[in-house]
């Protein structure tokens, strides 16, 4: 018996202490991949998840930098400004041993112009994608477009004979719940594979041997444990117990409890994200409010005021605990058109911002509701809560309804909410993104996130002219009469730039990135 | 006249003599537990009805906050503002002491109005079950059988939730309490209905009853008049010991985040608000209002468990 016994311990050690070589890495973060189809959903953590498995043509590294990926190099075609020429490496094989192929790009950029796929804004200039020869393709747009290949990052590359069998090539229609056989299955050309998916429960990946960066990058982990946890205390306390060794989402009050433990480390670096409230201007009378028969927020000083009610500085030092860089305006300061000067524009005044009620004919104020979500930011309801509080000392009343992102995000693009929070990261690092998404009157295909009803023709032209200026000194210009228009609308209310923390064992070695999306191919094994 | 209201202080006299040279209030007097429970229930009780009076801040206020204020441990000057709280204040600047008076204002109005809403309607169906018997019983009983089949907590939340996509989204903050109450008193009422089915069962084949029929008086006169007031006492055992767990299913409910809004927290939502600030330090914004919420259950329910004791002479 006592032999037995001994002998299965032997066999568990043994089975434990397998080769050095194989090191797992239990990584948790609040939020899950809402689908593993590359071309549904837009969303941060989705493209996390999607990026340790499958491959665009170009990535950035840490810095923010391109970096080749199942493109080799890319340049403007010399005799032709509208198109975009793309070398493919050679030699790539999916998962399922098929070979990577110029037709596979194709296929995946045409899947993505389609009606259901969620990336279609990124590459809406591009009106074909062709394959010269089996490693080369080229796109041409509706006009030169300098910062095309900034918009490829998120593209993943799919494999057409793998999705034609699987019966997948319509994308996934997420919003009308549908499930599809590239929901929960992947084959990509990336670093890992997936071994088995549980949505908002698990996601197992195993090491892709065959990679064609097996020599480039450390790919030290052979094995990646996704597991999304969403409360808080849960997440440190997993961190702690040693149940995990990364976590990406810290909270900030417990980033002392961490650091100062043993064998863990926290690392921090400014994230390209802007968190802010927008405010419906464009309406002729506000469902949430209650003033009747006109708009409170139509009125600039109104939005103005408001935003000078805001108390930036202590909703850093006591929500965030120091871990957030007051903002100014709604671009984090990696993108091209952010000022030092506009996003130190916002300025507390509590004197000045009741004089400007008062001026408004608001001076006993008025009651409106802000929603807010609850699961999305770092402390988001945190920050709305301390909204209410100084907002009410201009005799604003605000009633606050905190929910789940899932309901919150389509109350803004349905346009259902009159007083809102939103967050907004750049992938492009470029203002045209904030600009189309945030600033031009909603279209179908453009605005969409635009909640505020502001529609201004003459703005929305210059906007649509960025995507077409080749004259990069001429195009910064025009981005810096926007912003300028934008700050002196009030258009939102900037509040922050996020600050990243993740946290990991001593042993772990992986850098922070400011997109928040860890690429486990560059991690180590100290 | 004079005759008459002599009588009648003579009698409301003999009965607070009486009531005072009762077994009841001898039992009372006698047991340590019921008199320390019932001063704890009194504190805070009065304390949360003279909140206004007591608190030194109004939480509910938000203008009045101080988000400066945050974060401080009790007794000791704040690092920015140097005010000082007694019990510490939370992540948004509020005074935890005055945030558990008021706090415990939401929590015992939800807990008592959702036990006497269940009561009243426990005790109207379990009236009509047990008098009428028939269909009419039928139907309640095996109605509240299936409820009972489900946690309580499930079935208030499921209220809870069907209730709110009703509710205009700008009324929401206020009527979030009413819900609450609503909620909680339709899954509770089935004790209720049970005990009094079952009282009347048995008091109906009484002579008293029937001679009460006999005389010609009408279901409804000899159900509320006569049956009633013998099957009160186990139904006043029960209130007691529901109020207990109403005061807990609030907090509960409000610790998963679907009961009194963020903005006029409860004991249950300053709970949830402190829990996640357990690894980083800020203990009081958990301890106090869970001592409270533990001091308030604990009593509640001792003083109900004494009660059933001492109105039951058969468990003695």
């Amino acid at each position: 018996m006592r032999t037995a016994t001994r002998a299965i311990l032997a066999t568990t050690v043994a089975m434990l202490a397998l080769p050095a070589s194989a090191e797992t890495l239990r990584w948790a973060s609040a939020g899950d991949a809402l689908t593993l189809d590359p071309h549904s959903q837009n969303e941060g953590q989705t493209h996390t998840i999607r990026h340790q498995m499958y491959d665009a043509l170009i990535i950035r590294d840490v810095t923010g930098a391109f970096e080749p990926s199942l493109a080799t190099d890319w340049g403007p075609k010399a005799d032709d400004p509208n198109v975009w020429v793309f070398n493919l490496r050679q030699g790539v094989k999916f998962h399922n041993g098929n070979d990577f192929t110029a037709e596979d790009v194709v296929f995946s950029y045409n899947r993505a112009k389609t009606p259901t796929s969620d990336m279609k804004e990124l590459i809406n200039s591009v009106v074909e994608v062709r394959a010269v020869d089996d490693y080369t393709v080229e796109m041409v747009t509706d006009g030169p477009n300098p910062i095309l290949p900034a918009n490829l990052t998120d593209l993943f590359i799919m494999d057409k004979d793998w999705t034609e069998e699987n019966n997948t090539v319509k994308v996934q229609d997420f919003e009308g719940g549908e499930i599809t056989y590239a929901t929960t299955n992947v084959n990509g050309t990336g670093a890992y594979k997936l071994v088995s998916r549980e949505p908002d429960v698990k996601t197992v990946m195993v090491r892709n041997d065959d990679y064609w960066g097996r020599d480039q990058f450390p790919m030290a982990y052979s094995d990646i444990v996704h597991t999304p946890i969403q409360n808080a205390a849960t997440r440190v306390a997993a961190l702690l117990s040693g149940e995990i060794n990364f976590l990406q989402d810290v909270p900030v009050q417990d980033l002392e409890r961490v650091s100062s433990a043993d064998g863990l480390v926290v690392k921090t670096a400014p994230q390209n994200r802007v968190i802010f409230f927008g405010m419906n201007q464009g309406a002729d009378d506000l469902e949430a409010d209650n003033v009747d028969g006109k708009n409170p927020l139509a009125d600039v000083r109104v939005r103005r005021a408001m935003s000078m009610a805001i108390n930036r500085d202590a909703i850093k030092q006591v929500v965030m605990r120091g871990q957030s860089q007051p903002a100014g305006m709604i671009a984090p300061p990696f993108v091209n058109g952010w000022t030092a000067a506009m996003d130190g524009e916002s300025k507390t005044d509590l004197a000045a911002a009741k004089a400007l009620m008062a001026e408004a004919g608001y001076g006993d104020g008025f009651s409106i509701r802000l929603d807010c979500p609850n699961d999305r930011y770092i402390n988001d309801e945190g920050i709305c809560q301390a909204a209410v509080g100084m907002l009410g000392q201009i005799g604003i009343t605000v009633n606050l309804d905190a929910i789940p992102k899932a309901q919150h995000f389509p109350k803004i693009t349905e346009g259902k909410t009159d007083f809102y929070m939103l967050g907004w990261g750049v992938p492009t690092y470029d203002s045209e993104y904030i600009f189309n998404f945030l600033v031009h009157g909603r279209e179908d295909s453009i605005g969409t996130w635009n909640g505020t009803g502001f529609d201004n023709d003459e703005l929305d032209a210059k906007i649509k002219s960025l995507a077409s200026n080749t004259n990069l000194e001429q195009r910064n210009a025009d981005i810096a009469d926007i912003w300028r228009v934008v700050q002196d609308e009030q258009l939102y209310i900037p509040i922050h730039h996020q600050v990243l923390n993740w946290a990991m064992g001593d042993n772990v070695g992986i850098e922070v990135d400011p997109e928040n999306q860890p690429m486990i191919k560059h991690a180590t094994v100290n | 006249m004079s005759d008459a209201q002599m009588t009648t202080r003579a009698k409301d006299k003999s009965r607070w003599e009486r009531f005072r040279e009762s077994d009841f209030f001898y039992a009372f007097k006698r047991s340590p537990i019921a008199l320390v429970s019932f001063t704890v229930v009194c504190i805070l009780v009065l304390s949360a009805v003279f909140a206004p009076l007591i608190a030194p801040t109004n939480p509910f206020d938000p203008a009045s906050l101080n988000l400066m204020n945050g974060f401080t441990a009790p007794m000791e000057p704040n690092a920015f503002t140097q005010e000082t709280f007694l019990m510490g204040t939370d992540d948004q600047g509020r005074d935890v002491f005055s945030t558990i008076l008021y706090g415990m204002r939401i929590s015992l109005f939800v807990g008592v109005s959702a036990v006497l809403f269940a009561m009243v309607l426990g005790i109207i169906l379990g009236l009509i079950a047990g008098y009428f018997g028939g269909w009419a019983e039928t139907i309640i009983m095996r109605f509240a059988d299936v409820q009972l089949t489900f946690p309580s907590i499930l079935v208030a939340m499921l209220i809870f939730g069907i209730a709110k996509g009703f509710t205009p989204v700008e009324y929401r903050d206020q009527m979030a309490i009413w819900v609450l109450i609503l909620a909680i008193g339709l899954s509770d009422w089935v004790q209720f209905a049970r005990v009094v089915r079952g009282a009347t069962l048995v008091e109906k084949s009484k002579d008293y009853v029937a001679a009460a029929r006999l005389i010609g008086r009408s279901p409804w006169a000899i159900m509320i008049k006569h049956i009633l007031p013998n099957a009160l006492s186990p139904v006043l055992v029960i209130a007691t010991i529901s109020l207990a767990l109403a005061i807990i299913a609030e907090a509960t409910l409000s610790f998963l985040g679907v009961g009194a809004p963020p903005t006029q927290p409860s004991l249950g939502t300053l709970i949830r608000i402190g829990q996640g600030f357990l690894f980083s330090g800020e203990w009081w914004i958990l301890f106090f209002p869970a001592c409270t919420l533990l001091a308030l259950a604990l009593s509640v329910n001792l003083l109900g468990d004494w009660l059933r004791d001492a109105l039951n002479p058969r468990l003695r």
